[in-house]
């Protein structure tokens, strides 16, 4: 298969300068989210574990999304190919939070607990 | 459309002279002889379980019969069940997805044979190893379904669970592999002017059935995981003694189920969009609503898993969510019904047996939609759930929806696999022997069912009125297998009759070509410039001329392998390692050598 | 798998995008849901276990012994890291295969496993430190939970690093040309995946009280 030709027709891939920006940036946001949950179970400082402690899962969940993203659009470089594996990609990734958001309403939320 | 280096010949290659003899068979990677070899075995499993449903019914045309034990007839209904759906319908679609789509989409083979190949021998295995517990009378023995936690080693100590445990474990590497393979070939090998919206309403069914095999297929995966540490291990996934929920599984198993049953179904509503429009020499009406409601029903069918559960107490928000998602489902199923209704409409109808078959189908699948919309009130299913209606409804659907439109496609398709005509008079006399059968079989069920008559049931009393019906239900269970030696009468018989290229002048490119096509498929990929790009041909240049054999030097085909066959069985040492009490010793010998098979196929020089 | 060479003539595709690329990306979204099932059921049974060693919290048996909350923040978020940096790893060796460089690409790639092998190394010795600590298979729900997730989520892994292993190889022996490069990109998008997946599975299983 004649790669170069293939991808002659997807934006070309980013630079070493872009790909190093994002592992800093993926650090840093792994920093942040060990940092909140240090916060949110020590509650200290109490000011700002107030505000972290009750959002710890949103934060989290936000906090990964953003990771997640940004391998996904940089290093899988779907920011730059074709939008048909972007689309590939995303669809199950929609079923599988259809999914994973249901169940959790089923067994957290409307209470079907069996013994 | 992009184009890289085009299809240069190659001055070694060609067309090999036909290879036959086992080895041969067992070493191809050609789409046909995949197809064919899918179909003979899934006829076969078909045919298996087509035993098992006439044992049921003996034992249960009478009442307080004892034909056979409760515990052989609870290996019956489970194994029936499992049979039909994954060794008998869906490898029966996977015959027509690997002989059809790369013809009616004008390619050479799909993108991968080899992997082609790998997902036949996997299938087969584990075919043989779910059968094989037969030998030791421990054949899985409960329900197709397996809930929790009448599986549980307490509950089921034996090997059966097991036997199913690790038999669907294999057969869902055979769907996952195929399902990526015929996804890339129908997005990735179209001829040149083949747009998406161009391709035959099979292909467009095909692609959505394989998406929905590539997101379903890892869910039941994870669920057969979690019983298989639960049996093998002493987990507690399913174990409420250990915390666990019984109810997950069921869950799980469904979040699988549901897309299941449109894996079966879809490719049969491609199939009928097939031969309508062809036998009503009329275009198929509405094709863009037919290929939307077709994505839209694979979509919303993973919001509707919960309605198998109405009846564990979910409560009234999770009941009302689900019952209206699945009367949502209604609505382009309904359209489906109403387009195809459309295409016969003031068409110019040819009525042989593929029509039969197809006219059949839009009739009995209504029915099993029907039943199957008043199960979407969850009211109304706290009364049918378990009793005999639901066994009504889903006969209908996959008997009469399935089962119908497989069989007029085999005798649409026929001509073009074997090169053979099947004959019209025993087609119909098997048209007629099936329609009546079935009927007779599953329409007293809806009675039985409402007049509360179980299902999964041995035996049953004498003196609830379940006599009569029973007992009519049983006589054409009778029909049914007489009419499937008539198909297999009329297959023999059709060796003395030699089919030409497009023996019902259709329209698609399928019909362009020898029948049996050349090992090539097309001496030349075709361009077309339209849907029906024959019918397109006829239009402007009248009939084509019957397509010679042509030599076919310089075509370039992949090689023969063997490695495929080796990684599947690998797989299956594997798998019967854990069968054999966690063995450590054959899951090692498998996982080697299906690491050998990997490495082998992986450096094989290319053809 | 890499491919010594899949196709000896190339093949035009309808959409001109390689057709195992385009087989890896439908295989990734299948896999999505693999994973998205295994994390759906930690998440309905997270807190239900009968009894501890907990991931969070103290517990003192019936019979009066004392388990610490039973995860490693620290240890683990070196790993994660790890992992982390090898995926900026493997894009650079991937740079590297795409430009005829062969140092740059065994170098990263290098790099790339090194990461992979400690961090399933981290794993094996988490594994091995919570039984050794209570926490067996089938004591409680967090442990099949726990066990089962991140186990087949480390199977990944090892996969993975058994995959670039070979590339490596293939590298060393001059045998991954940028015309080859596509192999490397093929693994590479797995291990991508596989890195993503931990970027869920790490604040879930860890940092979620």
């Amino acid at each position: 298969m004649n790669e170069q030709a293939a991808t002659a027709h997807e934006k070309p891939h980013p630079g070493t300068a872009v790909y190093i920006k994002i592992a800093l940036t993926l650090f840093l946001l792994t920093a942040l989210e060990v940092g909140a949950y240090e916060v949110a179970r020590s509650g200290a400082p109490a000011g700002l574990a107030a505000v972290v402690g009750p959002l710890i899962v949103e934060i989290l969940l936000l906090l990964s999304a953003v990771k997640f993203a940004l391998v996904a659009m940089f290093y899988m470089h779907l920011k730059q190919d074709s939008k048909i594996f972007s689309s590939v990609f995303v669809f199950p990734i929609i079923i599988a939070a259809i999914i994973l958001f249901a169940l959790l309403a089923l067994f957290w939320y409307l209470g079907i607990q069996h013994p | 459309m992009a184009t890289t280096a085009v299809e240069q010949p190659h001055p070694h290659s060609g067309a090999h002279a036909r290879a036959t003899g086992v080895w041969s068979w067992i070493t191809t990677v050609d789409h046909k002889r995949i197809g064919i070899l899918y179909g003979v075995t899934a006829f076969f499993f078909f045919l298996l379980g087509g035993l098992e449903a006439l044992l049921m019914r003996w034992q249960l045309g009478a009442p307080d019969n004892t034909f056979v034990s409760p515990d052989v007839y609870n290996q019956l209904f489970t194994m029936h069940g499992t049979t039909m759906i994954f060794l008998g319908v869906m490898p029966l679609s996977a015959m027509f997805f690997n002989f059809m789509i790369p013809l009616q989409i004008g390619a050479r083979d799909v993108a991968f044979p080899r992997l082609n190949a790998f997902s036949y021998w996997v299938f087969l295995v584990g075919g043989l190893l779910l059968n094989s517990s037969f030998l030791l009378n421990a054949a899985p023995n409960a329900g197709w379904f397996g809930y929790a936690n009448l599986t549980s080693k307490q509950f089921s100590p034996g090997l059966n669970v097991d036997f199913w445990v690790i038999g669907l474990q294999i057969l869902g590497v055979a769907s996952l592999a195929a399902a990526v393979n015929f996804f890339v070939t129908i997005v990735n090998l179209r001829c040149h002017g083949m747009r998406m919206m161009r391709m035959p309403m099979f292909v467009w069914m095909s692609l959505i059935t394989q998406v929905l095999l590539l997101l379903a297929f890892p869910v039941i995966t994870v669920a057969l995981i979690l019983l298989m540490v639960d049996r093998f291990f002493g987990t507690s996934f399913f174990i409420p003694a250990g915390g666990g929920d019984p109810v997950l599984w069921q869950h799980l198993f469904w979040i699988f189920g549901h897309p299941e049953v449109y894996i079966l179904i879809l490719p049969a509503f491609g199939i009928i969009s097939e031969i309508l429009p062809v036998f009503s020499r009329k275009p198929l009406f509405g094709y863009a609503a037919m290929v939307f409601s077709g994505a839209l029903i694979a979509f919303l069918g993973f919001g509707v898993w919960s309605h198998h559960m109405f009846a564990t107490g979910m409560g009234p928000v999770a009941d009302t969510v689900f019952g209206l998602a699945t009367m949502l489902i209604a609505i382009p199923t309904g359209v489906k019904i109403f387009n195809w209704i459309g295409t016969v409409w003031g068409g110019s109808l040819r009525l042989k047996t593929p029509m039969y078959f197809a006219l059949g189908f839009i009739a009995m699948f209504i029915i099993g939609g029907l039943s199957g919309i008043m199960h979407s009130v969850p009211p109304a299913d706290l009364q049918q759930t378990d009793t005999y209606f639901v066994v009504a409804h889903f006969h209908y659907v996959l008997f009469g929806g399935s089962v119908l439109a497989l069989l007029g496609g085999a005798y649409y398709w026929f001509p073009k696999m074997f090169g053979r005509v099947l004959g019209e008079g025993l087609g119909k006399l098997h048209f007629w022997l099936t329609f009546i059968g079935m009927n007779l079989t599953f329409f007293p069920m809806h009675f039985l069912g409402l007049n509360g008559m179980p299902r999964r049931v041995y035996t049953y009393p004498e003196g609830l009125g379940f006599e009569l019906w029973n007992r009519i239900e049983t006589a054409g269970s009778l029909v049914l297998g007489a009419s499937f030696l008539v198909f297999i009468y009329n297959i023999i018989r059709s060796r003395h009759h030699i089919a030409p290229a497009d023996p019902w002048e259709g329209g698609t490119l399928e019909w362009s070509i020898p029948s049996p096509p050349q090992e090539f498929n097309f001496p030349a990929l075709p361009t077309v410039y339209s849907r029906d790009p024959l019918w397109e041909q006829r239009r402007t240049h009248g009939a084509a001329p019957e397509p010679t054999r042509v030599s076919g030097q310089g075509i370039h085909l992949p090689n023969p392998s063997f490695w495929p066959i080796v990684t599947a069985l690998g797989i299956a040492v594997f798998f019967v390692g854990f069968l054999l009490g966690v063995n450590l010793w054959v899951i090692l010998a498998g996982g080697g050598i299906t690491a050998l098979g990997i490495f082998s196929w992986a450096f094989e020089p290319a053809g | 798998m890499s491919h010594d060479s899949a196709h000896a003539i190339p093949i035009e595709t309808t959409t001109g995008l390689d057709s195992r690329k385009l087989a890896i990306w439908a295989f990734i979204g299948s896999e999505c849901l693999f994973f998205a099932s295994l994390i759906s059921t930690y998440l309905v049974y997270k807190g239900k276990s009968l009894v501890g060693p907990f991931p969070h919290e103290a517990w003192t048996s019936p019979t009066g012994q004392e388990f610490e909350p039973i995860l490693q923040i620290p240890l683990v978020t070196t790993g994660t890291a790890l992992l982390l940096f090898s995926s900026f790893f493997v894009v650079m060796a991937l740079a590297g295969a795409q430009r005829g460089d062969r140092r740059a690409l065994l170098g990263w790639l290098g790099a790339t496993i090194f990461c992979g092998v400690f961090f399933v190394g981290m794993q094996v010795y988490e594994f091995y430190h919570f039984v050794h600590e209570g926490l067996g298979y089938t004591t409680n729900l967090f442990g099949s939970t726990f066990y089962t997730l991140t186990g087949f989520h480390g199977t990944h892994v090892t996969i993975g690093l058994i995959w670039l292993l070979t590339i490596w190889i293939l590298g060393l022996r001059g045998k991954l040309p940028p015309d080859k490069s596509l192999n490397l990109e093929i693994a590479a998008l797995y291990w991508h995946f596989v890195d993503v997946v931990w970027i869920v599975i790490f604040p879930v299983v860890y940092l979620m009280r």
